[in-house]
């Protein structure tokens, strides 16, 4: 049996629409900094067995860019390497290093320097397939207009109670001092707002946000000695559905399904419902709150917009969804997202959420979406108890 | 079940020839990004790049393993601490390595070849060099351990670039 | 229920590899996982998770291009996730393999790594000038073969080698792979050859370098249990090492890889392997240009700093010598779709260890294996130990 793995350091430089003071190597030495300390104050040239950066290449505007990470966050001449996903994947992949049995202490890196790319609608759309998808043209985000008007007309759910998410979380937004798009909206605002990919409107659709985010990974074992408040990962799972948009089931969050199976498997959750108190999930595009609801198993079909309109999903309420703002609030972070929903639900474990702090917060999942045009997710469930 | 050994194997792949392409004998579909970026320098790099404006290379300290840096980083990375401080070192050095290219970035052959160096600057800590290209030498000339010196551009054409230094030339 | 499992190699695929092919990326990864995946007489449905590596995606000419590969490399609804390391990759991706079965987490994964640098038009060469630092090096229309000369030339300085010593890999090489099937680049050639080749950035001359490359290459790993259920001949990983070096590669001495050194030892511990010469039988150490196959045998610990040309020279390194090197023909001779090339010598360890490798096999019963890539700006080494 081998040991379990917490989360026993966190590093945030917080989220802001532009970054231009400092260059994503000054980033991500802050984030790292905060984190080496918040884990007990452990030195990256001596105490880490391995390091998982996040990156991909045409967000940073370097080809290979893992050769660019290395010295701001201690790992010159060290065992790093790079992950092309999600923060949460390479979560996921320091987590399977130390169950290996060989690593103790792993650290996992993602940021976002997205201020700097001048063409974000060029590079979203440069992931298209070229040769089936591209050479029709357009902005890329019509995909999530297709899946919002699948899901909408496969469930109960209405557009009205997707407006109620950006609300709900970009006012959770404003307790947030790491966010960067906290506001006062109403339901009208985001109705009212400009069309864009018919049914979303502007408001619908969250905004970029530069920021970076370390996290220090330990075995048990290695966590005793770091810290006094490990969160443990007590599951993790991650998934792809097809990579052809023409074969989709459009209105299920199918990747995310499969990988909550997995997680809550690993973490031995037979009903979601009951046995999660909290959940940090991807409301990049407003009905994805709503759609990966359902997926995760938080609620039932059709229930989660009917949830959110109850209320039942703000912080009082009975699952409190984003307390931190999502990413409507906090901003799309692009690789950083998924490692942000973790840190929030980290924050709130550790009873450190501050304003935002749900009472009594004991099991909690992460989820995040790798965003237009693809169909791979991963989840994650963190608790304050180890098993 | 059946287990094919290697031997037994046929390898997939069906070439084409780059002369099909360019005959237009294959389908063919283009594309190109949009992918366009300001990066921000940040502290270290923006004050280096202004301090080229001024005919000058800047560097930064760390009082615990005593280096001397370049290029600038507002953190060591070998004791993983902010650096400490700023200073100036030469526009001299010593060659560290080189080499002569005679083909372009995108392998199409050039007539006046470009030596290519590593230079390791002066008053900076040992092995701190540097990027950059060599002229005023037959290329044949070029040795390890050359002593070489900065040849600037003229202050008002300077960008605030690395660019800002012409070339090295022999000291 | 988890804990670390001992991982198996039981099944290698290889497409051709050739500087332009018609397949798709996603066709390739197929390709060669289903031939991986026959060798192992195991099929989709037994894969519980897939690991995926490629190089740049300014290559194929799609961002995130991991996430467009993932049905051709048989993800679909399947935990994926993909490592790029640069050239070290393609060994890389063996070692990302062995962590999901280690782990615990799963009995299979599907290992796939591809690379399409035809998609790159007119030459992939144009996508290489995006790897280096927009201040410090690409402003000098830096290309990847002005860096890769330098260190060349620094390494010749340093131990006085000279280039007809280098020569010697190339000719080897290229030799060794007319009896690889997906050669792109087989030729019997002399040192003149190269001595007498186009001269490209001195001292690297055009027959010191391997091409640009369309491939994939993929291998199925299985946990000790599945393992032994589906061959008698499984290849066990026994060690997997990474290691990256500074950004700052101009403050750096290129005459020797630290980075390798620091991967095969890591890699080596896990293995117990104490006196690597000694006890490693066959190595595919990356050689993407001659002068590295020498470069990486002393980074790997396989001979002192500065002797990897005299054992080259004594004839060791050949196929029947004491310590054969790349008896596949390595990229010098097979090709080189960068991360393809360096799952194809894990296939090639694999093949070896269990007698398969037909005309390229290298004589006296090899157990004991080792392959490696190196990657990035000249920062990045990957190692995996494999025995039977």
């Amino acid at each position: 049996m081998s040991e379990e793995v917490a989360i026993v350091g966190i590093g945030c430089t917080g989220f802001k629409s532009i970054t231009p003071d400092i260059s994503y190597k000054e980033l991500m030495f802050e984030a790292a900094t905060r984190a080496y300390q918040d884990a007990g104050n452990i030195n990256p040239r001596k105490d880490v067995d391995a390091f998982v950066t996040c990156a991909e290449d045409y967000w940073e505007g370097h080809s290979i860019f893992d050769e660019f990470v290395p010295d701001q966050i201690g790992a010159a001449l060290r065992h790093l390497f790079t992950v092309s996903s999600d923060g949460m994947i390479g979560l996921a992949t320091a987590f399977m290093l130390i169950k290996t049995g060989e690593f103790n202490t792993v650290v996992v890196e993602a940021h976002s320097k997205v201020s700097d790319v001048t063409t974000f609608t060029g590079i979203v759309n440069f992931a298209l397939d070229p040769i089936f998808n591209r050479p029709l043209g357009g902005h890329p985000h019509y995909m999530a207009g297709l899946e919002m008007t699948r899901f909408l007309h496969e469930t109960e759910n209405t557009r009205e109670q997707c407006a109620q998410v950006v609300v709900k979380n970009r006012r959770n937004a404003l307790s947030n001092p790491y966010a960067a798009h906290g506001a006062q909206l109403t339901v009208e605002d985001v109705l009212q707002s400009e069309p864009y990919f018919q049914p979303l409107n502007r408001l619908d659709i969250s905004p970029v946000a530069d920021g970076g985010i370390v996290m220090v990974l330990a075995s048990e074992k290695a966590a005793k000695k770091l810290t006094d408040k490990p969160v443990w990962i007590r599951g993790i799972g991650w998934n792809s559905d097809t990579s052809w948009p023409e074969s989709r089931e459009w209105g299920r969050a199918m990747y995310t399904e499969l990988a909550a199976q997995m997680a809550y498997k690993m973490a031995g959750i037979r009903n979601p419902k009951k046995d999660v108190c909290f959940a940090e999930i991807d409301d990049s595009f407003s009905y994805k709150e709503l759609q990966h609801l359902e997926a995760l198993k938080l609620c039932s079909n059709d229930e989660a917009g009917k949830l959110t309109e109850e209320g039942e999903t703000e912080i009082y309420g009975d699952l409190p969804v984003n307390a931190s703002g999502g990413i409507q609030g906090i901003g799309y972070a692009i690789e950083a997202s998924g490692l942000h929903r973790v840190l929030e639900t980290v924050l709130q474990l550790r009873g450190e959420a501050g304003k935002h702090q749900i009472c009594d917060a004991k099991t909690g999942v992460a989820q995040i979406w790798r965003g237009v045009p693809t169909a791979t997710g991963a989840v994650a469930v963190l608790s304050r108890e180890v098993k | 079940m059946s287990r094919k050994k290697s031997e037994e194997c046929t390898y997939a792949g069906t070439e084409i020839k780059s002369e099909d392409i360019k005959q237009g004998k294959v389908l063919t579909l283009r594309d190109r990004p949009k992918a366009k970026y300001l990066w921000s320098t940040g502290v270290a790099m923006g004050r280096f790049l202004k301090e080229l404006k001024n005919g000058k290379i800047a560097a930064t300290t760390c009082n615990k393993c005593g280096r001397i840096m370049v290029p600038p980083r507002m953190f060591c990375e070998q004791c993983f601490k902010p650096t400490d401080g700023w200073t100036y070192v030469k526009d001299t050095g010593t060659i560290n390595t080189y080499s002569v290219s005679f083909i372009a970035g995108d392998a199409s052959r050039i007539k006046e070849p470009i030596i290519v160096i590593v230079v390791d600057l002066d008053g900076a800590s040992p092995g701190m060099g540097i990027l950059h290209t060599m002229s005023e030498i037959d290329w044949k000339k070029v040795k390890f351990g050359m002593k070489v010196k900065a040849v600037w551009k003229p202050e008002k054409e300077r960008a605030g670039a690395i660019t800002d230094i012409k070339y090295f030339k022999p000291a | 229920m988890f804990g670390k499992k001992r991982v198996a190699v039981v099944g290698a695929g290889l497409t051709l590899f050739r500087r332009n092919m018609k397949e798709t990326g996603r066709e390739m990864c197929y390709e060669a996982a289903k031939m991986a995946l026959d060798q192992a007489g195991l099929t989709l449905k037994d894969m519980e998770s897939v690991a995926y590596g490629s190089a740049p995606d300014a290559f194929d000419g799609i961002h995130m291009k991991g996430e467009n590969m993932t049905d051709g490399s048989g993800a679909w609804r399947k935990p994926f996730s993909r490592v790029y390391v640069g050239g070290g990759t393609g060994v890389f991706t063996a070692d990302a393999g062995w962590w999901h079965v280690a782990s615990g987490l799963f009995d299979t994964c599907l290992v796939v790594a591809e690379e399409k640098m035809s998609s790159c038009y007119p030459h992939p060469a144009y996508a290489f000038t995006t790897i280096f630092d927009p201040i410090m090096d690409r402003p000098h229309g830096t290309t990847l073969i002005w860096i890769f000369s330098l260190e060349m030339h620094r390494y010749m300085h340093v131990h006085g080698v000279k280039k007809e010593q280098i020569a010697l890999v190339s000719v080897k090489n290229k030799r060794n792979a007319l009896d690889h099937p997906c050669a792109q680049l087989g030729a019997k050639i002399t040192v003149e050859d190269v001595l007498n080749s186009e001269i490209m950035c001195w001292p690297v001359q055009r027959l010191d370098i391997s091409p640009t490359s369309d491939g994939a290459a993929a291998i199925v790993l299985a946990s000790e249990d599945v393992a032994k259920k589906i061959t008698d001949n499984p290849v066990w990983i026994d060690g997997v090492g990474w290691c990256i070096d500074s950004t700052y590669w101009t403050n750096r001495d290129l005459y020797y890889p630290d980075y390798v050194e620091c991967a095969a030892r890591m890699a080596y511990k896990m293995a117990g392997i104490k006196n690597p010469p000694k006890e490693i039988d066959v190595a595919e150490p990356y050689d993407p240009f001659d002068y590295k196959e020498l470069h990486h045998m002393e980074g790997l610990l396989l001979c002192k700093k500065g002797e990897a040309p005299k054992l080259t020279q004594e004839g060791v390194t050949q196929r029947d010598g004491d310590l054969p090197i790349n008896p596949s023909g390595g990229l010098l001779g097979v090709g080189n779709p960068i991360a393809a090339a360096g799952l194809m010598k894990v296939c090639e360890i694999f093949w070896q260890l269990r007698g398969e490798a037909g005309k390229r096999q290298v004589p006296g019963d090899p157990r004991t294996g080792v392959a490696q890539a190196w990657g990035d700006l000249m920062q990045y080494g990957s190692v995996i130990v494999m025995r039977r």
